[in-house]
């Protein structure tokens, strides 16, 4: 059993390596194909396979930054990295970002902030959650309308589409973004990435979890490019965290290396995924996901809230996230697999009858 | 293929709680946070490494900063070589929605 562990230089812990490969490849998969860093996912689980809670955290953002990169060299490719309106909602994030983290230190002295931050992270994902499927749920009524009516149902419509009216305010200077397809004022995604920036500061989570549905429902990205954008997002911030995270002497370079291992195929998959499977499928899966987390932040607090049964609930809350974890990944890694089976036999029949 | 699931369902669980269980026989998570790295117990570069944490953060960012993007970027190349053998197209995708 010795050969499994290996002791962390830094943390000085004994770590289970597989375990860090597993989580690598698990939210790899899921970063590379939701367009997110999914701390809510690695620190639980970095903890549990030993690390203090410090070193779980910057370990976390050093491999999210790697993994983030190879996320966005693959979405790049695929031309869904809209660099232009990422550099652009970059400077809004810091600022929010900065912003929100001063205002949980003021709210620090007030008291209770733990409290407050869970109840705002619970709203939150309850409305991203409700936007995700409420906008699932207009979809198909447009296209049953659209059948009732005779009509040939649109294959790019949408349902909700509060972009439309955002991209209405023409305050100069106007931007065209390419990838994104967009034409709107430059305030508009510097304003959205504020707001996402500000609210991550408050929560202290990188943000991927609310920019991506931002991006979609507010900039108006198609969800491709939104996932492309956010990891490109991601990338930057994580570089940042892993430097700040580092020189505070937090971050085990060995572990976020084996995780890295992991992470790469992972992130292949993930975004490799994205190429078979329809804008709509990655928001129905995502609005999951973000369910999974909620109820796991519910159970976390019901964990402090009862804590005659806290190590059960506890327990539970990351049981269900690495649940979660396992059953997206594998969900995807299957659909990556019937898309690329499916691509290659086509290739392959294509030469035969060329042949 | 709802045979399938259902293992792959079946399995996942219990991989699940059988990790926590393999973790947790490392012993107890380690509470108190190591300020200084103990590098008695290394030899090699994990003995230079631990030395260069305790001696100087800001070298030690540093080298992690760009230990990271290097790495990814190797991953990322090495990936793009076993994509296209496998031959899967990586450059065109179907806008599905706007």
């Amino acid at each position: 059993m010795e050969f499994f562990y290996v002791l962390m230089p830094i943390a000085g812990v004994k770590i289970f390596w597989p375990g860090l490969i597993i989580l690598g490849i698990g939210v790899g998969i899921i970063g590379g194909f939701f367009g997110m860093g999914g701390a809510w996912m690695v620190t639980p689980g970095l903890n549990i396979l030993g690390f203090p809670m410090a070193f779980a955290i910057g370990t976390d953002i050093a491999h999210m930054a790697g993994k983030s990169l190879i996320s966005t060299m693959r979405h790049g490719k695929f031309g869904n990295v809209d660099y232009k309106l990422g550099f652009i909602m970059l400077g809004g994030t810091i600022v929010g970002f900065e912003i929100g983290a001063q205002m949980v230190m003021w709210l620090e002295r007030i008291g209770q902030v733990d409290k407050y931050v869970r109840y705002l992270y619970l709203v939150l994902l309850t409305l991203i959650a409700w936007m995700v499927f409420a906008d699932v749920a207009k979809k198909k009524r447009k296209d049953r309308e659209a059948v009732a009516a005779g009509k040939v149902v649109d294959k790019l419509s949408t349902g909700i589409e509060w972009h439309k009216t955002l991209h209405k305010i023409k305050i100069p200077p106007m931007v065209h973004f390419k990838e994104a397809q967009i034409y709107c004022s430059a305030w508009l995604p510097i304003f959205v990435s504020f707001l996402t920036g500000w609210m991550a500061g408050i929560l202290g989570i990188g943000g991927g979890l609310i920019r991506m549905p931002a991006l979609i429902y507010f900039v108006g990205c198609p969800t491709h490019v939104a996932v492309g954008t956010d990891l490109f997002e991601v990338m930057i911030s994580g570089l940042y965290g892993t430097a700040t995270y580092t020189y505070k002497g937090r971050t085990e370079l060995v572990a976020a290396m084996i995780m890295l291992c992991g992470a790469a195929v992972g992130a292949q998959v993930g975004t490799v995924a994205t190429k078979y499977i329809k804008g709509y499928g990655i928001r129905i899966a995502f609005g999951l996901a973000v369910i999974g987390c909620a109820i796991s932040i519910i159970l976390k607090m019901l964990a402090k809230a009862i804590p005659a049964y806290g190590g059960l609930l506890d327990g539970s809350a990351t049981v269900l996230i690495l649940g979660l974890v396992s059953a997206m990944s594998i969900y995807i890694f299957v659909r990556m697999l019937a898309g690329a089976k499916r691509e290659i036999a086509a290739k392959k029949a294509q030469v035969s009858m060329a042949g | 293929m709802r045979r399938l699931w259902a293992k792959i369902i079946g399995l996942t669980t219990m991989a699940n709680l059988l990790l926590i269980g393999i973790a947790s026989a490392a012993g107890p998570a380690a509470a108190p946070l190591v300020i200084v790295a103990d590098t008695r117990n290394f030899t090699g570069w994990e003995a230079w490494w631990t030395n260069l944490y305790n001696e100087s953060h800001i070298l030690f960012a540093l080298l992690t900063i760009v230990i990271i993007p290097v790495v990814g970027l190797m991953f990322g190349l090495i990936a793009d070589v076993v994509m296209n053998w496998i031959g899967l197209d990586l450059k065109h995708r179907e806008l599905a929605e706007h």
